[in-house]
């Protein structure tokens, strides 16, 4: 099975990890991630942007490319890359003034576009399309023993519009570990926001978000998070330190993207999961549970 | 028809606004039969009706065709008048003008116009068909059935039976008492239900004229308005209750101790042959046969020695393993539904976590109740300790068109601020939180009753919502807003209740089928006017008394029920009820 790609900016740089284990864990489950020859930023996050109208600019670009390369969907990893488009491809379909007005600025008036291209998040496509149970059949290193706490923050579940599960009640990465052997860890904190954007310029909050979700997996009796968001695997990975420096008592976990799990319950090898990206290095902890 | 005198009702303005009337009377004085015609300003004033009874008179009609608004309005009034002048009811026809042909076309008045000729040449025709028929007159029987055996029930019952007829009392399950019963004390006045209804309840069960079917059901109904027959399901107790001397040894002796009770909200357990609580009226005991181990045996087919545990306690030999359901059919001349209502499930509520510590206000009412799991004492469900900060959330379904039930609940603002009270009485140091959108206490001594939950228990009242709760070790962590002083606000809690929407009691869809009643939007029985009819349902000879019809609490429970039983007795006031002869004629 063949399915185009859309990579979003960070999945190329510091969320390398991310594409890699998520490339090698689809290919041996016989999916091959297309990345589109050309494609440019998904706009990111929707309520910044100042012009409503021309913040559409960037994701429409993109899907306007997907329709004229024939394809009729697009599997995107990054969860905020996900939200822009299918927010902007939801506008397409319904809104035709702003979708006059857009694509024919981004076409230069030859092209035509009305939300032809499926949007879709990869967890869609591995419940949907290929199966947990066929993920589970395929996993060789059952994550035996290994307690993981899912984190979906918030861009996968809101607006109800976008949401890929049950935005109170979700259970797509619960099912995912599920298959994958591992134990799911449920915790309060789960859909709620990392702090976002706020990490540019207050810290501070961030801290306090990210030190919450953190601290209630751990007591959860969590021993590692994943994510699907490489802004969310910044906030709640990277910004540890900064949360040590507030509070010295903090203990902190790894915090993985899923497909690096995959990797591992798949055996594809450290190469592909780029551990060397993730600031808590998770190696340790993964070799005293006996599945690295 | 010959001799028929047409009359058209300007209505003030309501239909001469609409309507050419001139040109209406030009048409029809012209059609074949019509001798009379009139119009006046308003038909259903005095002065209108005696132009009716003027024109009947002189010009001897026998027929007359009247068009004015609804016939819902005033079709009793000018039957009666017609009838007053020796005319046969079915001699005179009613075509609404207003309704159906002024107020929808009002932008055309031609149309408008057209529209109510043809209306009234309808009825003219149709009064031809009226020579034909005379009303079916039928002896009324006079008993009532009431079905639920709750506070709205138990009061239509004993009204009826007062006033001298036989009633028979159905109730779904084994003893009368309903929803009152399980609470702990009712407001304004913190009187305890058990001691004000179980003498209503004594009453029930020793009335001459109340035949008290207790586990038992509507089964079919047929029939209509003073002379319907119900079949009703007996329900196999296994006990015979004829024999039972209500002593408690079967329920003593049963091994079976774990099973969660209905009547505490699953707080607390019953045995598998149990009564609900100790002042069951019927006294009696009853077999849950999902339960009892010996009945899950036999029905998986497992032929091993069976428990007979109650059998052989019993003194009065009567534990009855083999019975059946039996059926019964019964003629009654009216019905009073009264079957109340249930909580939503909270675990629908999926804002907030599934949590022993998270209940609602029923269960909430069991803690604090003395025949409780608790014995009154407070404690909480997870590990009995007692509880040092409550919150209560109002408004947990209701009111929220989006998620869930459009309408208020009702009770909750009151029932709240009583078992804050009652938590107060019982904790002295505890602390008491109602996280509320607005305080609704419309009753007599219902703002009273809230200031001095406020005043003298201290209970701290926040105005906003609860967008959260999770358990953080011992506590329950609620996140939620005082929109008055802006501020988030964050409470560690030991307890939370839940003051969750009321619904109709679980079957009232399949018992207005049954019964041929409407429901509305909401599930609830409907009445015949929201204004001016709340006790009558949209059937003839079936009445509605208590929250089946809409939610309310026990006062205004009450006071309906009286007034169903009033319906009631005057239908029995009559000896005949004359069933109205309705006529389709259709050409093919």
């Amino acid at each position: 099975m063949r399915i185009p790609y859309y990579p979003g900016c960070t999945l190329k740089t510091k969320a390398k990890n991310f594409e890699d284990s998520a490339v090698a864990s689809l290919d041996s489950l016989g999916v091959q991630l297309a990345e589109m020859p050309v494609w440019n930023c998904c706009g990111t996050v929707y309520c910044l942007a100042v012009d409503e109208t021309a913040h559409q600019l960037a994701p429409v670009r993109n899907l306007l490319r997907l329709k004229e390369q024939g394809e009729s969907q697009v599997v995107s990893l990054c969860t905020m890359c996900y939200n822009s488009l299918k927010r902007a491809n939801l506008l397409m379909k319904t809104d035709v003034e702003k979708r006059g007005k857009i694509v024919n600025f981004v076409s230069e008036g030859e092209g035509s576009y009305g939300g032809e291209v499926e949007v879709l998040h990869l967890l869609e496509v591995l419940r949907d399309e290929i199966g947990f149970e066929r993920v589970r059949r395929e996993v060789t290193k059952p994550l035996k023993g290994l307690k993981v706490a899912p984190y979906y923050g918030c861009l996968l579940l809101r607006p109800a519009e976008v949401a890929i599960d049950d935005p109170l009640r979700p259970t797509i990465l619960e099912d995912l570990l599920v298959s994958l052997g591992a134990e799911a860890v449920d915790f309060p904190h789960k859909t709620e926001c990392c702090g976002s954007f706020q990490t540019v310029n207050n810290v501070e909050l961030v801290v306090e978000c990210a030190r919450r979700i953190l601290d209630a997996a751990a007591e959860a009796g969590a021993e590692v998070m994943i994510t699907s968001c490489p802004l969310c695997a910044f906030n709640l990975d990277h910004r540890q330190r900064e949360i040590r420096k507030v509070y010295s008592d903090f203990r902190g976990m790894p915090v993985l993207y899923f497909t690096q799990l995959m990797a591992i319950a798949l055996e594809l090898g450290e190469g592909v999961c780029r551990f060397d990206l993730n600031h808590a290095d998770p190696r340790p902890l993964l070799a005293s549970k006996g599945v690295m | 028809m010959e001799k028929v005198g047409v009359f058209l009702c300007h209505c003030d303005l309501n239909i001469s606004g609409d309507v050419d009337v001139k040109k209406v009377l030009d048409a029809i004085s012209q059609y074949p039969g019509v001798v009379y015609v009139e119009d006046c300003k308003d038909l259903c004033l005095p002065a209108g009706l005696d132009l009716i009874k003027k024109a009947i008179e002189e010009k001897g009609l026998k027929g007359v065709v009247l068009n004015s608004c609804s016939p819902g309005l005033h079709e009793g009034l000018y039957r009666q008048t017609v009838v007053s002048m020796g005319l046969s009811p079915y001699a005179y026809e009613i075509a609404n003008l207003r309704e159906v042909c002024g107020w929808p076309l009002v932008c055309d008045k031609e149309e408008a116009t057209a529209r109510a000729i043809q209306a009234i040449k309808a009825s003219l025709n149709k009064l031809d068909w009226g020579e034909a028929v005379a009303p079916v007159s039928v002896p009324i029987t006079k008993r009532a059935l009431v079905i639920g055996g709750g506070i709205a029930g138990i009061q239509a019952a004993l009204d009826i039976a007062d006033g001298g007829y036989e009633v028979i009392l159905v109730e779904k399950t084994s003893s009368i008492g309903g929803r009152m019963i399980q609470l702990s004390e009712t407001f304004p006045t913190l009187d305890c239900p058990q001691c004000i209804e179980t003498p209503r309840m004594v009453d029930v069960s020793q009335h001459p004229n109340i035949k008290l079917m207790a586990y038992c059901e509507v089964e079919s109904l047929s029939g209509s308005a003073g002379n319907f027959t119900v079949k009703i399901r007996q329900k196999a107790t296994y006990v015979d209750w004829s024999k039972c001397t209500g002593c408690g040894d079967c329920m003593e002796k049963c091994p079976y101790r774990r099973i969660p009770a209905e009547f505490d909200c699953y707080l607390g357990n019953r045995r598998a042959i149990y009564r609900p609580f100790p002042q069951a009226v019927p006294n009696r005991p009853i077999i849950d046969t999902k339960g009892c181990v010996r009945f899950l045996r036999a029905g998986a087919g497992d032929t091993r020695e069976r428990c007979r545990a109650c059998a052989i306690a019993c003194q009065s030999d009567a534990i009855d393993f083999e019975m059946q359901d039996t059926f019964v059919e019964e003629k009654v001349g009216a019905i009073v539904v009264a079957t109340g209502y249930d909580v939503f499930p909270k675990e629908k509520i999926t804002e907030y976590p599934k949590d022993p510590d998270i209940i609602d206000g029923l269960q909430m009412e069991r803690l604090l109740s003395s025949t409780g799991p608790t014995a009154g004492q407070m404690k909480r469900p997870s590990d009995g300790k007692v509880p040092q900060e409550v919150v209560f959330i109002q408004c947990v379904g209701s009111r929220d068109p989006a998620h869930y039930f459009p309408y208020c609940s009702r009770v909750c603002c009151m029932y709240t601020a009583k078992q804050a009270m009652l938590y107060k009485h019982a904790v002295h140091d505890g602390q008491a939180y109602v996280f509320y959108m607005d305080i609704r206490a419309d009753g007599k001594g219902y703002e009273e009753f809230i200031q001095r939950a406020m005043e003298e228990d201290k209970v701290l009242y926040i105005r906003g919502r609860v967008s959260k709760i999770f358990r953080k070790g011992d506590k329950l962590m609620v996140w939620g807003i005082d929109t008055l002083s802006g501020n988030n606000v964050e409470i560690p809690a030991d307890l939370v209740v839940l003051a969750v929407a009321l619904v109709p009691s679980a079957g009232t869809k399949e018992l207005a089928e049954k019964l041929g009643v409407a429901v509305d939007e909401n599930g609830f029985m409907a009445e015949a006017n929201a204004k001016l009819g709340t006790m009558e349902s949209s059937t003839s000879g079936i009445y509605l008394a208590g929250m089946v019809q809409g939610l309310r609490d026990i006062p205004d429970s009450v006071q309906q029920a009286g007034g169903a039983a009033s319906k009631v007795l005057d239908l029995f006031a009559k000896d005949e009820i004359l069933l109205e002869p309705a006529l389709v004629a259709a050409t093919v």
